[in-house]
């Protein structure tokens, strides 16, 4: 067992050894530029390229026409909503996505907000789910764009993508789902779901970093898109840039592998997961499980442990590679936006905990994880005066704190 | 982020962890921080009426490593000193002994708050003490 044990998959994953595999050729043997039109070197580069395009495509139910590779989800986020927000303009200003989306579609909106766009940020259950209902409330006539995403990187909350799509249709209103944590994890359609627009990143699904694509539906409506990068029309013209061959292949393989062992293999996530969650439930009081109980991605787990700071948890159990939503984890001394707008208080969201585990996590490791997570947690109660005085009965909510 | 090595001993293996009987006369007891901000420290001093020297000092901290730090250290110090040298501990030197970054700061200014709490509560519980100071 290799020490610290993975369980931070929400943040990357390592390449799968048959991706790397795939990817080899194509730094030496095969490093022609794909828009090399007029020579062999060329060809094959743009051959392997449309073959990863089908790869991607197949998987969400698209066309490869319909799939656009560009450098990181970030800039398929910011390419589908600033695309969108240039390009429908004059159609209208406003533009509604969730609170908890990550940074690069809340910044995106913030920047498109300086520029006279109206943001609407829908409210979330405490699950953090978005309703079809409140997305249906909230369209005006002035409405561009939904951009909600479909699994959330904190708590693991899979969003009602259907309904929501089906809403956004009757309306007339684009459609977009960062859908960079859902990916490969469970089965999404941009057909069945009605989505326009798709973010995904290679990274997160055990292929290379730096390579991503951004799915623009082109038919039912066609979606038109403004460059945000510009130079010599690659990419329909709405991604301009030498492709990444080596990278769009090993995306490409990464995602077949994804499509043809995503059943088998999230169950087997799914059950280390719960193995996880029931060993510390057993052993600890106090503990919360943060998200949605079962519309969660199979690799998650969120837990706030009560009364138990959640860096000093971290640096307790160090031969774990875990993250946490406290504050003292991050530069903004604020603990994690989305743990407060799914209504968890910021006592608790200072000891949450997530753990993320993925393809190579063993039962070993997990049983390994249990035990470290469980001792650590109790050494640091015994050390908490928030532990005792809730132990003394004392209601810690009536305590006048003197907060700083 | 990497720890200091003064910080992660603290942490591993804290000085005088646990409870003073808040009710005795002779313990001062300070609880200071807020849950919502991540950290609370309760510390608490025993002094010995005559020579008004702290004889015993205990903590327990919820927090970060350095929150954990910074009070474990703090206890250290009191030990042995008077009411006002302990008064006389500044934030700076735990920050300095611990080299805690800036972003650790206010664990340290905890702490000193901590130690104030304590002694204040002492002196409150015993008001014929203030005036020999």
């Amino acid at each position: 067992m290799r020490l610290p044990v993975y369980l931070d998959y929400h943040a990357t994953a390592p390449v799968d050894p048959e991706v790397l595999q795939a990817m080899m050729p194509y730094f030496t043997e095969v490093f022609g530029n794909a828009a090399s039109r007029n020579h062999e070197y060329g060809w094959t580069a743009e051959a392997a390229v449309e073959r990863a395009r089908q790869q991607v495509a197949k998987l969400i139910g698209a066309t490869e026409k319909e799939i656009i590779f560009t450098s990181g989800a970030t800039e398929s986020n910011n390419l589908a909503i600033q695309g969108v927000a240039e390009m429908y303009k004059e159609k209208g200003n406003h533009i509604i996505t969730s609170p908890i989306e990550h940074k690069a579609v809340l910044d995106t909106c913030h920047a498109l907000e300086k520029k006279g766009f109206e943001i609407t940020y829908l409210p979330v259950d405490h699950y953090g789910r978005v309703t079809a209902e409140v997305v249906r409330n909230a369209i005006t006539p002035k409405t561009i764009l939904v951009s909600v995403m479909a699994a959330n990187n904190e708590i693991g909350t899979i969003n009602p993508l259907r309904e929501i799509g089906k809403v956004c249709k009757e309306k007339g209103v684009l459609f977009h789902t960062d859908a960079v944590q859902a990916i490969g994890k469970t089965p999404i359609n941009v057909e069945e779901m009605g989505i326009d627009l798709l973010s995904m990143t290679a990274h997160k699904v055990y292929g290379p970093k730096g390579v991503a694509a951004l799915y623009v539906r082109r038919k039912n409506p066609r979606v038109r898109l403004a460059a945000i990068v510009h130079g010599g029309g690659h990419e329909r013209g709405m991604r301009s840039g030498t492709l990444n061959v080596p990278g769009i292949v090993g995306f490409g393989k990464a995602i077949e592998v994804a499509g043809r062992s995503m059943v088998e293999e999230g169950a087997r996530i799914q059950m280390l997961r719960d193995l996880l969650w029931e060993k510390i439930q057993t052993e600890l009081d106090e503990v919360y499980l943060n998200g949605h109980p079962t519309e969660r991605l199979p690799g998650n787990l969120n837990v706030s442990f009560a009364y138990v700071e959640g860096e000093s948890l971290m640096m307790g159990m160090k031969e774990l590679a875990v993250s946490s939503g406290s504050a003292c984890t991050s530069a903004s001394l604020e603990p994690s936006y989305v743990l407060k707008n799914i209504g968890v208080g910021e006592d608790l969201a200072h000891t949450s905990i997530r753990f993320g585990l993925g393809r190579f996590t063993t039962q070993e490791e997990i049983e390994f994880a249990a035990k470290k997570v469980i001792s650590t947690v109790k050494k640091l109660r015994d050390l908490s005066p928030l532990y005792e005085m809730a132990k003394e009965g004392i209601d810690l909510k009536s305590v006048n704190w003197t907060g700083h | 982020m990497a720890y200091n090595t003064k910080v992660i001993d603290h942490y591993e293996n804290p000085r005088n962890v646990g409870s003073l009987d808040k009710n005795s006369k002779a313990v001062g007891t300070g609880l200071v921080g807020a849950p919502e901000c991540g950290d609370v420290m309760k510390l608490q001093i025993e002094i010995d009426e005559k020579t008004r020297v702290i004889t015993d000092a205990k903590f327990k901290t919820f927090g970060c490593g350095s929150a954990i730090a910074s009070s474990s250290l703090a206890t250290e110090w009191v030990k042995g000193k008077t009411i006002d040298q302990a008064l006389a501990i500044k934030n700076t030197d735990i920050v300095n002994e611990l080299s805690l970054p800036p972003i650790k700061i206010h664990c340290s200014v905890l702490a000193e708050d901590a130690i104030k709490a304590a002694i204040q509560d002492y002196v409150k519980k015993n008001p014929e003490k203030e005036k020999l100071s």
